[in-house]
């Protein structure tokens, strides 16, 4: 009883000392949170720190002060990101968490600003739990998701003749969700899914599995994958003369980065969705100027979705004039976000944003201008048609209302 | 309560998709063959676990690219001048490093090239980052044979001619001619061949930067296949160091029939169990070594 | 191996402590005071995180350091214990104490199972063959259902410690965690200093004179592996406490490789040393996620420079400094701590 006693005394030290909240008077801090050394190190990186950079500049004093910026690299470990995380929330003073690619890593940093009520504004990653069973009011995912991607590129293609779908997929959640979203789209359009294989993430060399797609006769290889994935299935595939034998690719997730890769001799005719194009209109054009002058290169979607969340969120701060997190993320709900990527945009009860999305083909190289050049519009499909329906995703936060 | 067990969903194709599949099998089993080679080789003379060896594959590739993106170099000068490029550096890192540790336990030689690895990779990722570059197929390898039962690239062809080529020659050089049996002798008994007034440490220096060259040429071939990025060699160097264990970590011979062995058996895999392929290299040498502890071919000490 | 153990017990005993049993008093003391005052100093977590690895490091180090041998797959036990308690713990509604139990237990069966198989080998082998099963669990984690794949057990309650005390609270669940690393560190020190453990260094240093007194080693190693996989497991257990997730990171060969080099750095074969890798490791990753792709360059360097100039590590080199200071009319040189040559 007295070990009890005791330790119940500890806990109570332990409570008041917990209780001290020094953060509530420093300046805004924010934190881009993405993998800096490995796979998706090109697509987010330290562009996203530059982005988030220009976004507070741009703000320039919020409450009083500039604004600071701060990241770190999760490594796409769940487990280091949420100690990341842990830490800036508890002892370092951010208020808001950024970019996040990896559906697991923002799944974890997702539950660590839920159970410390803070911001998280995810923009990297793509799992459509984020918005789903896992939605959480402190939450809001900017960009994209497995649902608008397959949505748009699946029935766009559908659309355009291709019919029969193999899906070649990343052995793991995202690559799961993503065909399963993709096929559900493509049996709703009238096409058919004639077969799949599961690949382990990593794997180098695609030519077997290439060739079991080639074996099934399918118009469309869906490649439910990303990052190296996804350029070598693509890579390899023209080695094997997927394109000349008649079947086409339909890559349902692909960073500007990764056409940069391949080169537009091997990418040229894939078809894509993106949220942004750094060439779409005078606005992006202009922002991809100044991004690209401390960069180097055009911002990927996933950059400019950084400078996007960010800019909204000091917006948001500024007109109520204080960063406790319950009133900013309603007063985040409550303004349209406008900037240069985004018109009239809308952050949802389940921490949608609602944003119209593009799907774009890769240009030939005789049709591309310069470096860079590699999209032409095909297609823009408005926010609601593209997002999944609020009340389909199984967000406990909007399941109250009904 | 049956959630824990992973679900095998088996798919039988076609016997003329079969034959495709196993054509893919030899490829990769080539390529494996001779990636395979240098890391054998140089623990087979030199006693040393060349953890390394998956950085001087991705140095070659990276030879290969800058050769030909800053100094017009193509493919098949590259094919010679990224392993001598590499070599070069390699004899550097012998010298400066490995030396010292080669009275140790082998043990520690693991963890030094371990060391240099990836200090090599975190530096040109830092310059290079992760998504890799374009490294073109030369323009002569373009192109692809119908075969019947498939499309047979003309550059995996190139690749599995070029694998059997190397690999023979390295077997004949190390077995067979005079070069080879000083190597061996000098390895085994370094003080009595010293002796006979052979320059022992030369030698050994030679024999790693030659185990390197293979690595980078190994490198070189992939480049045009998979994308040239700082991450390609520790992608693949833990399935080399199985291939190389279930030959017999000695044995040159071992190495080679064990890397084809290997792809074809992970080429059935993929067609049979994919999730599984890239684990059952390490059911097969969990298997091997537990039937067979010094490996197919290898000499227990 | 050299004649200088044929020097009279006492000074092996002495030289094999290292230290007087004062300084030893002393240091213990020292540390214990540290240890109950860092949460006051430092971020809990890191520190949680730090202490999970170091008993993580000396369950390996019990391993390598005291048998000889080099497991390769050491992050098998850790991450499935992980795993198991994870699951436990938000599945299964367990409390604390008891899904940290069931994650061990789960890791000493894997230890029993794996060691048997693996202990026939030495040397290179073996640790081939402990890689070899560790992939094999590192492809159940990945495939297996309950395990959640690349998300891993996501959200997992840390729960009421017996039933009562809300280990939510940062500052009673380092303190709860101190408490496991103790008992762990306990066991090894009671392992390393009993007979038992005087035999595995007799292993260590020539196992067939050994086997010539009539020892059977094969049982010998077999207990010592299952031991260290045992309590590896339960570093992996309490470890899921402090981030609330198990994940894929924990079954990987790079964390086998992260706990060589934690031992590696700290001293292979100290007693202390593990610890000390395990804080240093912990803190350099802490620090240097900031500067995103360097860090791997710097690990590398480390392992470098530890093979070539600081292979006693650095509780190791610190031992050898004092024996210096405390004994300089003594001419035999320390026997440095590093594992048996293979074949």
């Amino acid at each position: 009883m007295r070990l009890r006693v005791l330790l119940a005394a500890v806990a109570a030290v332990a409570l008041s000392a917990a209780a001290a909240d020094a953060q509530s008077s420093g300046p805004v801090k924010i934190g881009v949170l993405n993998d800096m050394s490995s796979l998706y190190a090109d697509i987010g990186g330290k562009g996203s720190v530059i982005a988030a950079q220009m976004a507070a500049d741009d703000a320039g004093k919020v409450l009083g002060q500039k604004v600071q910026v701060v990241s770190a690299d999760h490594q796409n470990k769940p487990d280091v990101g949420s100690a990341i995380a842990r830490k800036w929330y508890d002892e370092e003073g951010v208020d808001v968490i950024t970019d996040v690619p990896t559906s697991s890593v923002a799944l974890a940093v997702n539950e660590v600003a839920r159970e410390k009520h803070k911001i998280a504004l995810i923009v990297g990653a793509a799992t459509s739990d984020l918005t789903g069973p896992k939605c959480s009011p402190y939450t809001a995912h900017w960009v994209y998701d497995t649902y608008a991607l397959a949505h748009v590129t699946g029935s766009a293609v559908v659309k355009s003749g291709g019919k029969t779908w193999y899906f070649i997929t990343a052995d793991y959640a995202f690559g799961h969700a993503l065909e399963r979203d993709t096929a559900a789209v493509v049996e709703a359009a009238g096409g058919k899914v004639v077969g799949n294989v599961n690949v382990p993430l990593n794997t180098p060399d695609f030519s077997s599995y290439l060739l079991q797609a080639q074996a099934s006769k399918a118009n469309i290889i869906g490649l439910a994958n990303a990052g190296g994935d996804t350029i070598n299935s693509i890579k390899q595939g023209a080695e094997f003369g997927i394109v000349q034998g008649g079947q086409k690719f339909a890559a349902l997730l692909v960073f500007i980065s990764d056409v940069h890769s391949l080169g537009l001799k091997t990418a040229q005719g894939l078809q894509l969705a993106s949220p942004f194009y750094w060439d779409l209109n005078d606005q992006t054009r202009a922002f991809s100027k100044r991004f690209a002058a401390k960069a180097g290169h055009p911002p990927t979607f996933d950059q400019a979705g950084v400078y996007s969340a960010v800019a909204h969120y000091l917006k948001a701060v500024k007109a109520i004039g204080t960063k406790d997190p319950d009133k900013v993320m309603a007063e985040m709900r409550k303004l349209p976000i406008n900037d240069f990527m985004t018109k009239n945009g809308k952050l949802r009860a389940d921490g949608r944003v609602i944003r119209p999305m593009y799907l774009f083909e890769v240009k030939k190289p005789s049709e591309s201008k310069g470096p860079w050049d590699y999209y032409k519009l095909i297609e823009t499909v408005p926010g609601d048609q593209a997002f999944r329906p609020i009340d389909k995703g199984g967000c406990p936060l909007v399941a109250k209302k009904g | 309560m049956l959630d824990w067990l992973p679900h095998i969903a088996i798919h039988i194709p076609p016997t003329q998709a079969l034959f495709g599949q196993l054509l893919i099998g030899l490829i990769n089993g080539a390529f494996y063959a001779m990636l395979s080679l240098g890391l054998a080789v140089i623990f087979g003379m030199l006693n040393i676990i060349n953890f390394a060896h998956g950085a001087q594959y991705m140095m070659g590739a990276f030879c290969a690219w800058l050769a030909l993106n800053y100094l017009g170099i193509g493919y098949w000068p590259a094919l010679i001048v990224a392993p001598l490029v590499v070599a070069a550096v390699s004899v550097v890192l012998e010298r400066l490093f490995l030396r010292h540790v080669y009275r140790l336990d082998h043990l520690y030689g693991l963890l030094l090239t371990f060391g240099l690895a990836l200090i090599i990779e975190g530096v040109l990722r830092n310059y290079y980052g992760s998504s890799g570059m374009p490294y073109t197929i030369p323009d002569q390898l373009t192109g692809a044979r119908n075969l019947g039962f498939m499309f047979l690239p003309n550059y995996r062809a190139w690749v599995i001619v070029a694998s059997l080529a190397v690999c023979f020659g390295t077997w004949f050089l190390i077995e067979r001619t005079r070069l080879g049996s000083y190597l061996r002798a000098a390895t085994e008994n370094p003080t009595l061949v010293q002796a006979f007034g052979i320059n022992v440490p030369r030698m050994v220096m030679l024999t790693y930067a030659f185990g390197a060259a293979l690595a980078a040429l190994a490198g070189v071939m992939a480049a045009p296949i998979y994308q040239v990025s700082p991450l390609m060699g520790s992608d693949i160097i833990v399935v080399v160091f199985a291939v190389v264990v279930i030959g017999g970590m000695g044995s040159i011979l071992g190495a080679i029939v064990s890397g084809f062995v290997l792809g074809v058996v992970e080429g059935l895999t993929k067609v049979f169990y994919p999730e599984a392929s890239n684990t059952v290299i390490f059911v097969v040498m969990a298997i091997v070594l537990l039937v067979k502890p010094a490996g197919l071919f290898g000499r227990t000490a | 191996m050299t004649s200088a153990e044929n020097a009279a017990p006492a000074a092996l005993r002495a030289r094999e402590a290292g230290l007087s049993a004062r300084w030893r008093l002393a240091l213990v003391a020292f540390f214990l005071v540290l240890a109950v005052a860092a949460p006051y100093v430092a971020y809990p977590v890191v520190v949680m995180q730090a202490l999970c690895f170091a008993l993580f490091a000396c369950a390996f180090n019990l391993l390598v350091g005291y048998v000889g041998l080099l497991s390769f797959g050491h992050a098998a036990y850790f991450g499935s214990a992980s795993y198991i308690t994870a699951y436990a713990l938000k599945a299964w509604g367990f409390e604390p104490v008891t899904a940290i139990l069931a994650g061990t237990a789960v890791a000493a069966l894997l230890g029993l199972v794996f060691g048997w198989l693996s202990i026939r080998r030495q040397g290179i082998y073996f640790a081939m063959v402990t890689l070899a099963l560790a992939q094999m669990i590192f492809f159940v984690a990945e495939e297996a259902r309950f395990t959640g794949g690349e998300d891993g057990i996501q959200g997992v309650p840390r729960g009421y410690l017996f039933g009562a005390l809300d280990l939510s609270h940062s500052l009673l669940l380092y303190y709860f965690v101190l408490a496991v690393f103790l008992i762990g560190y306990a066991i090894i020190y009671r392992t390393i200093h009993s007979p038992f453990g005087q035999v595995l260094k007799a292993i260590r240093e020539n196992e067939p004179r050994a086997i010539s007194l009539g020892y059977k080693t094969e049982r010998y190693k077999l207990l010592a592996f299952i031991l260290s996989a045992t309590l590896a497991g339960l570093a992996g257990s309490t470890k899921v406490l402090v981030f609330q997730l198990a994940s894929l990171t924990d079954v990987t060969w790079q964390m086998s490789g992260d706990v060589v080099l934690m031992t590696l750095l700290g001293g292979l074969g100290t007693e202390f040393g593990p610890v000390v890798g395990a804080f240093i490791l912990v803190t350099m990753e802490n620090r240097l996620a900031t500067y995103g792709s360097w860090v791997t360059v710097i690990e590398g360097a480390i392992f470098v420079f530890c093979v070539l100039v600081f292979r006693r590590g650095v509780v190791g080199e610190i031992l050898a400094l004092a024996r210096r200071f405390a004994a300089p009319k003594r001419a035999p040189t320390p026997v440095p701590a590093r594992p048996a040559p293979g074949p």
